[in-house]
């Protein structure tokens, strides 16, 4: 505003339109691309992500192709690069399925919980009053409940069944979400420019478009690269269990199982599987804090 | 005081109540049953063994005769071990979660406050830099990577500690376990107080402080620590469920016979009332953390009302 009111030079409306070149979100990705952990973890992640999905179609074994002759083939021997598993498996073929299966949930579930999440908390925030009352009544005692207890209840109930490993995850992680989306609702409702807005003649609906959702978006993505590593981390807590992704398909978690249960014979099993696991958590948080810090700048 | 505790209580009722609608309606919806065998029953045992239970009646009529006996704190007989209770089975299994949770909280708090001031008073020197690095591993590595991991390194390869079992809650078998539980726990902790500290570190009175000419130590632990390490009382809920989450990994990695470990077997057993009672045991631990906590913070903070 100093800025503006010492402006003689040129006339106030040139700074104006000098000062809008660069929205937000230009301001938010220079931020990040200026973050070296952010930079970093973005670039193993994609690596990651492409190794994921093309892997498989290169990988030199199937997943799934058992060789007696092959057991416990260390690191390295006859072109197996990670070693064989206990039904001589290919390391590098399973684990490749495994990061691909492990990033789908995490994005399915993910995806799941940012629908139910949104909506619930948007609704209950924008509406407000008794209906955001009972709506956040709902979710505290939904918060208090031993959710991972439940997964494991239903799990055991209905069988390891992908599609409702989704929706139970994503189920749980939602409730957070709602949180996050109904606060800032509420305070966005009554910021100054939202009733700038209003006087200026927009309706309801161009004020949520234009003014809500945008300026929702960005705590809602940080808490997206945090829910994704969290779900990721639900499902191989499950299948450590025995109750996750069932064999011949594998997750990461159940790898590290697999891998716990022989490593004094081959620890190769635990160790890769794990160091794969570790480098994928790490890059979401460095993303995540990255974009934190990025999209929020009053925050830092 | 005593309004906002009893309100809160009151809160818990409904939360519990839907812990024991969904739990019990979920545990019968399983295939299967606690009476399974390798070789079927003959119907008529059958028949006896469903009368001895009251499980021959309606789904509905035996929901409300258990929670009749919850209320009563009745929490019915063991379906796999015969002439146990339920109530005994948690007493036998119960202190050995409590003890190992106990420990690894305890060692959780002290160590992640000592650290997490240390980086405060190194703030973006080398030993803050170090800390914060270790403490962003120890959020991102689950626990189930790193009891496996430290069991290879400690128990099979070094041979310092044994890779598992109870043995009496000895010292030497309690180590790994309460060590890994707490790992993640510490990192958090010590993120939480270097945030805290660095902000008070920052407010009039320890500039005060520091112009009284009180030297640096002083000022850190006799006067920043305690308003630092506010934010972490509100942790202390979260960080028992955390615990809770952890325990039923570590249980099952070092083969400890406590809750978490009974909980998923009793689960894959069928063993409807026992798995029932755990789930009302945690959520009755969650909810009485999460009160505790609030009490503490309004405590220390006079800032805060309970209201």
């Amino acid at each position: 505003m100093r800025r503006l009111t010492k402006g003689t030079g040129r006339s106030v409306q040139t700074m104006i339109q000098a000062a809008r070149g660069r929205s937000l979100w230009d301001d938010a990705r220079t931020r990040l691309l200026r973050n070296k952990a952010a930079v970093t973890g973005m670039t193993v992640l994609a690596a990651l992500a492409v190794a994921a999905i093309l892997g498989p179609l290169v990988a030199p074994f199937a997943h799934d192709e058992i060789s007696k002759a092959e057991v416990w083939l260390p690191p390295l021997t006859d072109g197996h690069l990670l070693g064989t598993d206990a039904l001589g498996r290919d390391l590098f073929s399973r684990l490749l399925m495994g990061l691909r299966v492990s990033l789908a949930i995490g994005l399915v579930a993910t995806a799941v919980s940012l629908a139910i999440g949104v909506a619930w908390g948007a609704t209950a925030g924008f509406v407000g009053g008794r209906t955001d009352e009972t709506m956040m009544r709902v979710v505290d005692v939904l918060y208090s409940l031993p959710f991972i207890f439940f997964v494991i209840l239903l799990m055991v109930t209905f069988g390891s069944n992908l599609i409702l490993m989704f929706l139970a995850i994503g189920a749980v992680e939602w409730l957070t979400m709602s949180r996050i989306v109904r606060g800032q609702t509420l305070s966005l409702k009554q910021k100054e420019f939202v009733e700038a807005a209003r006087a200026s003649g927009l309706s309801d609906g161009q004020i949520v478009a234009r003014h809500i959702i945008p300026n929702l978006l960005g705590p809602v993505v940080v808490y997206v690269t945090l829910t994704i590593p969290a779900v990721i981390l639900a499902e191989s807590f499950l299948s450590f269990l025995g109750l996750g992704v069932q064999p011949p398909m594998s997750s990461l978690g159940g790898l590290i199982a697999d891998g716990a249960q022989q490593m004094e014979l081959a620890w190769w099993l635990l160790v890769f599987p794990s160091a794969a696991m570790i480098l994928m958590l790490l890059s979401f948080n460095f993303i995540g804090d990255g974009l934190r810090d990025a999209i929020d700048p009053k925050d830092r | 005081m005593l309004r906002f505790i009893g309100r809160r209580l009151l809160v818990a009722v409904p939360t519990l109540f839907l812990v024991v609608t969904l739990a019990f309606f979920m545990m019968r919806a399983a295939p299967g049953g606690p009476f399974d065998m390798d070789r079927k029953l003959a119907p008529a045992i059958e028949q006896n063994v469903l009368a001895r239970y009251g499980m021959n009646r309606p789904l509905g009529e035996q929901y409300l005769s258990y929670l009749a006996g919850v209320a009563r704190g009745d929490l019915g007989p063991s379906l796999k071990y015969k002439d146990k209770s339920v109530l005994d089975i948690l007493k036998e299994n119960a202190p050995i979660s409590l003890k190992l949770g106990g420990l690894a909280i305890s060692l959780a708090v002290v160590l992640g406050v000592s650290l997490g001031v240390l980086a405060a008073a190194w703030q973006n020197r080398p030993g803050d830099h170090v800390v914060m690095a270790v403490a962003v591993l120890g959020v991102c590595i689950p626990t189930f990577v790193t009891a496996p991991l430290l069991v290879l390194a400690f128990a099979s390869k070094l041979g310092w500690l044994p890779s598992g079992g109870w043995n009496d809650g000895a010292w030497r078998n309690l180590v790994l376990p309460v060590v890994v539980l707490a790992l993640p726990q510490i990192a958090v902790i010590s993120r939480l107080t270097r945030a805290g500290m660095i902000e008070v570190l920052r407010s009039n009175y320890i500039r005060t402080a520091r112009a009284k000419g009180l030297p640096e130590h002083s000022v850190i632990l006799r006067h920043a620590l305690r308003a630092a390490i506010l934010p972490l009382v509100g942790y202390l809920g979260p960080a028992c469920a955390g615990l809770l989450t952890g325990s039923l990994i570590v249980e099952r990695i070092f083969n400890l016979p406590g809750l978490g470990r009974f909980f998923v077997i009793s689960a894959l057993q069928r063993d409807y009332t026992v798995v029932m009672g755990m789930v009302i045991v945690y959520a009755v631990l969650i909810v009485l953390l999460n009160l505790l906590g609030d009490l503490i913070y309004a405590a220390l903070d006079p800032r805060v009302r309970l209201s």
